[in-house]
């Protein structure tokens, strides 16, 4: 076969791969044999009492809920504990569970680089999602976010409380940050995408530039 | 999935293994009897007089004219041909309404085809169901306009096997003068498809639910229905589907339906006592559990329960470790970030729509096979309810159970 018919092949292989929702074996092993993880209701509620944090998102209607709890070390300003309960698909459960074992591996890791953590890191980690299970792993870090902040209130580090404050960008149907955040990650990519799922700018024209920059910016984030 | 043990195989709703003796009438066509019946040669004619034995053992099976059954490549591709077909032939040639009426509940086939005719000028009324996902025929007369020209509503849903009063549906639109089609894929098994009990003009009916081969189908056009084909070329199938034709499928396909309909009675008995000792036996152990759709107006092999608390794919692939198939609704499994647009439609909350689970039973499950997910999947769901943060109060969704399905269903005072 000729080099550029092999390269076709492969674009046509990637492509159709692309639209498959198989796990590979690293995330099959974290969903099947989760780490870290709290087991029922009593131990959740056991842990409840040592834990420096706790955080959780979602919701069950939405199809992911996940719930985590940290122990710092505050000497150190390290997690070295990280337990979890998570609601949802394998790519949900497995990637709290990659998610915890990364922050607490190797005696743990400062709060400061547990905080630079991205979906795509733990989707790293787990050597790839399929592309259409992406959207359910990326709860993990913002669990683990809220648990940090949790423990900045409880212990006192009002400085290094996060306000995670959505901020309005159509006056008119007061739509935030959030709601933009919320669209990327549910696969728009575009500002024709984001108005059909949020209808953003439909009145309030002056918003636009401000919505597309937000797009770049989460897409690049998210999956950049 | 475990090696070395059976599969027990419950998603015949998806697709079904090709039945042996279909197999065993498929063979010669593949490489003995392989003639085009396009060719005049011996071998073009052996082709053509199988595949007019199988139109003839199919009509007979429908009650129609062998002529009135047109061969596709699939269900979606027949449900394509009649609601497209039908609305370029009526509209852009005859220049008559543009308005077709279907349901919420529909399978993608229908639902995304009526959405790309509405991208070209049609307009499409999507009937709402009630909380069993049966349509609600006043409703339906109502949407009938002067400019409506075709019905579309599906005999058997295939995610809650809700079956819809379509002799009724015949009735009223004969009746207003529209021309009705019915998405038989999922009835084949358990049903009649005699069209004239079911008053139907059009009706399309695919292999690979019947235990025949994929990538066949048929679609059922009475005679002085006329549509506009969206396939071109040799002029096959009364100049309605070009391509050669698919000899071995069909062969097997009329085998495969003649097999279903000899053994319906029998069948339907027998599935349902099994769906039945599913039903109850999830229903008994699992707490915070419910039946969706129809107590008793669904096909024998069709069972759908919400689980609350555990999200549908993750049960799926516990279940598949154990050698266990069967399939969800939930929003994980699909291609949309949505769940269930048919459990959506019947008025349950997305928490039970991401938590159902539909088990089709078929004609190779067997009691053993009920017994071990009986076994099984309470195990399943507790561990995975003791990884999730969730616990809903199953009081909550009472009010969405219609009265039968709340005597059978929440399990309230089964303790875990």
């Amino acid at each position: 076969m000729s080099e550029t018919g092999m390269r076709t092949h492969l674009d046509v292989k990637a492509k159709v791969e692309g639209n498959k929702w198989f796990y590979n074996d690293i995330v099959r092993e974290h969903f099947f044999k989760p780490r870290n993880f709290l087991k029922d209701e009593d131990e959740a509620m056991e842990y409840d009492k040592v834990a420096s944090g706790v955080g959780q998102v979602g919701s069950p209607a939405c199809g992911d809920m996940m719930k985590m709890w940290v122990k710092v070390d505050e000497k150190k300003d390290k997690i070295v504990e990280c337990k979890w309960q998570t609601f949802g698909c394998a790519s949900a459960i497995g990637s709290t569970s990659m998610l915890s074992l990364m922050v607490t591996e190797n005696g743990g890791i400062k709060i400061e680089d547990a905080l630079k953590i991205k979906p795509q890191d733990i989707a790293n980690r787990l050597e790839g999602l399929p592309q259409r299970k992406f959207h359910c792993s990326v709860l993990g870090d913002k669990a683990l976010r809220s648990a940090i902040n949790d423990y900045f209130k409880r212990s006192g580090q009002n400085d290094r409380v996060m306000v995670e404050g959505a901020k309005i960008v159509d006056k008119i149907l007061k739509i935030t940050d959030k709601d933009i955040e919320e669209a990327v990650l549910e696969g728009a990519r575009t500002l024709e995408d984001v108005q059909k799922k949020t209808k953003v700018g439909a009145q309030d024209k002056s918003c636009i530039p401000e919505v597309e920059q937000l797009i770049r910016f989460y897409t690049e984030k998210y999956f950049g | 999935m475990k090696m070395n043990e059976k599969t027990i195989y419950l998603d015949n709703s998806a697709t079904t293994p090709v039945d042996k003796r279909v197999v065993n009438e498929m063979l010669p066509y593949f490489n003995e009897e392989y003639g085009n019946p396009g060719s005049m040669h011996s071998k073009g004619l052996t082709g053509q007089k199988a595949l007019d034995a199988s139109r003839e053992k199919i009509s007979e099976i429908l009650n129609c004219k062998a002529e009135e059954i047109i061969f596709t490549g699939s269900g979606t591709e027949s449900v394509n041909m009649a609601i497209k077909g039908i609305a370029y032939h009526l509209n852009k040639k005859l220049g008559k309404g543009k308005h077709i009426i279907t349901q919420k509940t529909e399978h993608h086939a229908v639902l995304e085809t009526c959405e790309f005719l509405e991208k070209e000028g049609y307009e499409v009324t999507y009937l709402d169901v009630d909380r069993y996902g049966m349509v609600n025929l006043e409703n339906l007369k109502n949407a009938i306009r002067e400019d409506t020209i075709l019905v579309s509503i599906m005999y058997v849903n295939n995610e809650i096997g809700t079956i819809q009063p379509i002799k009724e549906i015949g009735k009223i639109c004969n009746e207003k003068g529209v021309l009705f089609h019915t998405d038989a894929c999922q009835a084949g098994n358990y049903l009649t498809l005699d069209v004239e009990k079911l008053n139907v003009n059009l009706l399309s009916l695919n292999g690979s639910k019947i235990y025949g081969p994929k990538g066949v189908g048929l679609l059922y056009i009475r005679r002085g229905v006329s549509l506009t084909p969206l396939i071109h070329g040799g002029g096959q199938e009364r100049r309605l589907r070009s391509g050669t034709e698919n000899i071995p499928s069909i062969v097997g396909f009329a085998k495969a339906l003649e097999l279903a309909t000899e053994e319906r009675g029998t069948e339907n008995k027998r599935l349902e006592k099994l769906s039945q000792k599913l039903k109850d036996g999830i229903l008994s152990t699992i707490p915070k559990a419910f039946l969706n759709g129809h107590p008793e107006n669904r096909i024998s092999g069709n069972v759908n329960i919400s689980i609350l608390d555990v999200e549908g794919e993750a049960v799926l692939l516990y279940l598949d470790e154990e050698g266990i198939c069967i399939s969800t609704g939930s929003a994980c499994t699909s291609k949309t970030l949505d769940p269930s647009h048919v459990i959506l439609a019947t008025g349950m909350p997305y928490e039970a729509a991401h938590g159902s689970l539909r088990f089709s039973l078929g004609r190779y499950t067997t009691e053993e096979g009920i017994d071990k997910i009986l076994r099984v999947l309470p195990r399943v769901i507790k561990e995975l309810r003791g990884l999730s943060p969730v616990n809903l109060n199953a009081e909550d969704f009472i009010e969405y159970l219609s009265e039968e399905n709340k005597k059978i269903s929440l399990g309230l005072e089964v303790k875990q």
